[in-house]
């Protein structure tokens, strides 16, 4: 090759041997130079950058767990508890240090008796689980169960109890709707608020009612826990502790007695109790009934019971006081006549009810196919004579009507600690031209005056209007304890025309009127009200002429709703109600709107007494709602087992009925919730008390 | 001479005192590594090292004619055998290294690495004097390096394949060939490097890229040296304590018994414990280049400063891997990991230094003024 061979130099041994030792030279320098290189890099890392890397390594090492905080309480007026958190032994599983799952699961299954549906739950939460999350076997176990569990755990590799807090509720269904419940917080609830908490294995968050809305007053700070962990999540050991500081309670104007009263006293029905102290508008009850129990809720519902629960026909997940809305019926007819007054029409007018008058081209029923004879303000009020108002309000005209309903707040939207409420609606007619584009006819008119067509009301919205009635004073509603609020101003009626609607309200219970079952068994006090019927069916023409149906004969979904509106005393108003039993069709005395509603107010009065009326009707109801709704389960479960060929088809004849009615309930039910929207409103709503 | 009896002086204590210390240490690292166990690291380490250091004695007895005879020899079966393995060799880690021999697996590149430094020392040995600066003290050697880099770069080993190059490199540059050849290929490679990458697999592609920017992908490929640098740099000067690091025992460090074995040290020892394994391992080179000075034979003196610079190789590879000055390679730190193969590559290189050192002194004894 050129290039070597161009100046070639004499190599010799001599100068290899000088070449080789030179460059054996060179080698060890290199070697030394990498070497010091190396010992720089290493105390560049670990001395300059040694801070950095501390804190990377300690980051590794420690995990921070967050200690969920105890929920603040919720109390009620006199200071017992509504919600609590109670000592809570629970068993989990932790994935990774189990060693036979089928042969621990089956053991704890035995142990702590749980149900197959439980059982699969475990399984399946088993299957997805990462390994060291643990797997919640079961809570709310008595002390017994948990020291059965701890007894065995030489035997139970991988099981783990332990003691935390759970959420409360010691009055259950009856305050379901009032208080809401807790649960997991949601991804989205975590996206929106960012909050490290929120993911924190047993943190719960307000879900519904008033634990929702004062969710981050009842939230407290969380505790802190610092464990050294390894890289695949294993807990080594504990480091420190920062023990947790517990949410602020909350006191609210519901008085727990009454609440679970009237909770209790609503029956088998599906209906809304509402009581308003006069004085200040606070809300003393608001049930809503069948309702879930917040407590199963919030330990996580089984699909079972969530099945069950929106199946059911009474829609025990619905809050009825504040997203129902059902036309009030004749509950507004003293409403009406305050209009009437107002508006110069004398108390001692007459009009004469023959049963029916020709409003345009139909024909306006009274409830009373033979007519009331000749009636002034006060017998109408009584006998709720739908002709006495049909005429009076042809008179004076919509509007001045409409005018009353909205002071005495019907339509009117409070300002509520609850996530959602219907609001109703008070039709006039720039309200009908508005809405449809119509032009406000005559029958519209007579519709509304005895509060059907496009007229519709809350039973909340129904209590406040009670309360107005009775007091004359733009009162509002409230639920907490001492809230400063100014005085109700004055709603702008005279006395004197309040103390003839107070005592024609009188009248219909005390003085032979429709609500003679409102009557109240406590003396001194006499209680005021009216009654109403709201028609959801249409009434043909043929139906008319052959009888009208009776309610018993018609479905559930087609029966009238009962509801009654009043005060007590009547001379004196204290206590104002608001009651309404969808699809109640009048037609069990005991559980119809104005015994409840009596019966509710009477416990303000009288509690024991009232107690032991309760107690009594509830063994003709079949307990109390708690049992009657574990009564229910077990008769869905067994006709669930049925169903899927798990269980042998019952012997017994009771157990047959109670599975028979289940799965009627579930055929009958299954459609939706839109037939519970008020009748398409027409000239057809005419005929009801 | 002396009182003491001849073989004894004979016997190269301070080199074996020295291979003792830093074993030792290593045992030491894996005892810890295991969590404060002897089980089941540093136990076999213990016995390996015991083993092979009486392999090394061994072969410290054989005389340096007998490795130059059969050098090619053995260069030839190896050459053979890593065509074996592309052929029916097994796959691990998606690569293809070793023949299942039934008793052991053979990882035939493992012994090209000292094997390579032989046979190239003894093409020069062989070679005349007067041919050293001609094209034929060039392309033999070439080839000699290049079938079994070739071989083993499609495995694919790529640390394996460079320390082989390196290795053969290292002898003709110790040769003396002219120097403008080396300095002209280097910056040939290094303008050949882009197009090298993109013959490079996917993984070895990764690789590379995360050693560059091993934050990019800190779960994933570019976590072994996050987590190594963590371990280093959370060692401190004086280091965490023995049996006190945190990144090793909580499993954050990856393969903290094999490759990453320099980061459990270093964590628990410091910057202290990394300067004296450093300093320990420069004086062995020190030794290694000692020894091929002193040697008048030509293979003799260019196998010991090649089989040194072998060593040297595994230590500084490992090292800059684990300091995150190199890429993920695979190449473990001698004495220090865990694993059989490469403590037997390490002992035989040993072993013929030894033996290198023995008979040079034997020659130089009686016409040492000569």
């Amino acid at each position: 090759m050129k290039f070597l061979t161009s100046k070639r130099k004499t190599v010799t041994e001599a100068t290899q041997s000088f070449t080789f030792t030179r460059r054996a030279m060179v080698l060890g320098g290199v070697q030394g130079a990498v070497g010091a290189m190396l010992i720089g890099r290493m105390a560049w890392i670990s001395v300059a950058e040694n801070e950095k890397y501390n804190a990377l390594s300690e980051s590794n090492r420690v995990n921070l767990t967050l200690i969920p905080p105890r929920r603040g309480w919720i109390l009620d007026r006199n200071g017992r508890a509504l919600a609590n958190n109670r000592t809570d032994f629970r068993v989990d599983l932790i994935p990774q240090r189990m060693v036979d799952a089928e042969g621990t699961i089956k053991h704890l299954a035995q142990l702590l008796s749980l149900e197959s549906d439980e059982v699969d739950r475990i399984r399946e939460e088993l299957d997805k689980s990462a390994g060291f999350r643990p797997v919640q076997v079961a809570d709310t176990l008595t002390y017994d169960q948990f020291a059965a569990v701890s007894v065995r755990l030489p035997d139970l590799p991988g099981v783990a109890p332990s003691q935390g807090f759970s959420r409360y509720y010691p009055a259950g269904a009856t305050v379901g709707h009032l208080l809401g419940y807790v649960g997991a917080a949601t991804a989205e609830e975590y996206k929106e608020r960012k909050n490290p908490l929120l993911i924190t294995p047993g943190f719960k968050v307000g879900k519904d009612g008033l634990e929702k809305a004062f969710d981050r007053h009842l939230t407290g700070k969380p505790g802190a826990k610092r464990v050294e962990v390894t890289a695949r999540g294993k807990i080594v050991r504990e480091l420190t502790t920062r023990p947790d500081t517990p949410g602020r309670t909350i006191k609210l104007t519901i008085d727990a007695g009454l609440q679970e009263f009237a909770g209790r006293r609503l029956a088998t029905q599906s209906g809304s109790v509402v009581v308003i102290d006069c004085k200040n508008g606070d809300v003393l009850a608001m049930a809503s009934m069948p309702s879930f129990d917040p407590n199963s809720f919030s330990d996580g519902i089984s699909h079972l019971e969530w099945d069950m629960l929106s199946k059911d026909d009474h829609v025990p997940l619905r809050n009825k006081t504040l997203q129902g809305l059902y036309p009030p019926g004749s509950t507004v007819k003293p409403m009406v006549a305050l209009a009437l007054l107002e508006a110069g029409v004398g108390p001692e007018e007459t009009i004469s009810c023959g049963g029916a008058i020709r409003v345009g081209n139909t024909l306006f029923h009274c409830h009373r196919r033979r007519g009331h004879g000749a009636l002034n303000m006060r017998g109408a009020i009584a006998q709720s004579c739908d002709i006495y108002f049909y005429q009076m309000a042809q008179r004076i005209g919509m509007d001045r009507i409409a005018a009353m309903a909205r002071r005495v707040g019907m339509g009117q939207r409070f300002d509520l600690p609850f996530p959602s409420q219907s609001y109703g609606t008070v039709p006039d007619p720039a309200w009908k031209e508005r809405k449809y584009n119509q032009k406000w006819q005559v029958y519209d008119t007579v519709n509304a005056t005895i509060g059907q067509g496009y007229m519709l009301i809350n039973p909340l919205q129904m209590a406040v209007m009670a309360a107005r009635l009775a007091t004359g004073r733009q009162l509002t509603p409230n639920f907490l304890f001492g809230a400063a609020r100014p005085a109700a101003p004055l709603a702008g009626t005279t006395e004197e025309h309040l103390t003839v609607i107070r005592n024609a309200m009188s009248a219909v219970v005390n003085g032979g009127g429709t609500g003679g079952a409102a009557r109240m068994n406590v003396p001194g006090v006499l209680i005021a009200g009216k009654t109403g019927t709201a028609q959801v069916r249409r009434i043909t023409m043929a139906e008319r002429a052959g009888g009208v149906r009776g309610n018993s004969s018609l479905a559930f979904k087609l029966r009238d709703h009962a509801l009654f509106q009043g005060f007590a005393p009547f001379d004196n108003p204290r206590y104002a109600v608001g009651c309404i039993i969808e699809h109640g069709g009048h037609m069990i005395r005991n559980e119809d709107a104005p015994m409840i509603a009596s019966d509710t107010l009477s416990y303000l009065f009288d509690p024991t007494k009232a107690m032991e009326k309760l107690v009594t009707l509830e063994k003709g109801w079949g307990g109390t709602p708690a049992e009657r709704q574990e009564r229910q389960m077990a008769a869905f479960r067994l006709a669930r087992a049925i169903e899927k060929g798990e269980a042998p088809p019952p012997v017994a004849d009771n157990v047959a009925n109670a599975a028979n009615a289940v799965a009627q309930n579930a055929t009958a039910s299954a459609p939706d919730d839109s037939d519970d929207a008020p009748p398409p409103p027409g000239s057809d709503g005419a005929d009801v008390p | 001479m002396s009182i003491i009896p001849h073989p004894l002086t004979q016997f190269p204590w301070r080199v074996l005192l020295l291979l003792l210390a830093i074993a030792g240490f290593g045992t030491l690292v894996l005892y810890s590594a295991a969590g404060g166990s002897i089980f089941p690291w540093a136990i076999n380490q213990g016995v390996r090292f015991c083993i092979f250091s009486g392999m090394a004695m061994a072969l410290s007895r054989i005389p340096v004619d007998i490795f130059a005879r059969f050098t090619f020899a053995a260069y030839g079966a190896l050459l053979a055998a890593l065509v074996l393995v592309e052929l029916i060799g097994g796959v691990a880690g998606g690569s293809q290294r070793w023949i299942n021999l039934g008793f052991m697996q053979l990882q035939p590149s493992e012994f090209m690495k000292p094997v390579i430094v032989l046979t190239v020392a003894r093409f020069y040995a062989m070679l005349p004097v007067g041919e050293i600066r001609r094209w034929n003290a060039i392309w033999p050697a070439l080839v000699l390096i290049g079938l079994p880099w070739s071989l083993v770069l499609v495995q694919p080993d790529l640390g394996t394949a460079t320390m082989i190059a390196a290795g053969g490199v290292t002898v003709m540059f110790l040769a003396g060939l002219p120097l403008r050849l080396f300095v002209g290929s280097g910056l040939a490679v290094a303008a050949a490097i882009p197009i090298a990458f993109s013959f490079l697999h996917d993984y070895q592609q990764k690789r590379v890229l995360i050693f560059l920017d091993p934050e990019s992908d800190p779960l994933g490929a570019g976590y072994h040296i996050s987590q190594s640098k963590i371990a280093i740099g959370s060692g401190g000067i004086w280091g965490k304590g023995f049996l006190q690091g945190t990144q090793s025992h909580l499993d954050y460090l990856p393969e903290g018994h094999t490759d990453f074995v320099f980061a459990t040290m270093a964590e628990e020892w410091g910057l202290v414990g990394g300067v004296l394994m450093i300093g320990g391992f420069l004086l062995l080179f020190r030794w290694g280049l000692r020894v091929a000075m002193r040697t008048q034979d030509k293979f003799a003196r260019m196998a010991a400063a090649g089989l040194t610079t072998t060593i040297f190789f595994y230590v500084a590879i490992n090292l800059m891997m684990v300091m995150g000055l190199a890429p993920v390679v695979g190449i473990p730190l001698p004495f220090m990991s865990y694993g059989g193969s490469s403590m037997l590559t390490v002992m035989m290189c040993i072993g013929i230094i030894m033996a290198i050192d023995r008979s040079s002194r034997r020659q130089q004894r009686p016409g040492n003024w000569a």
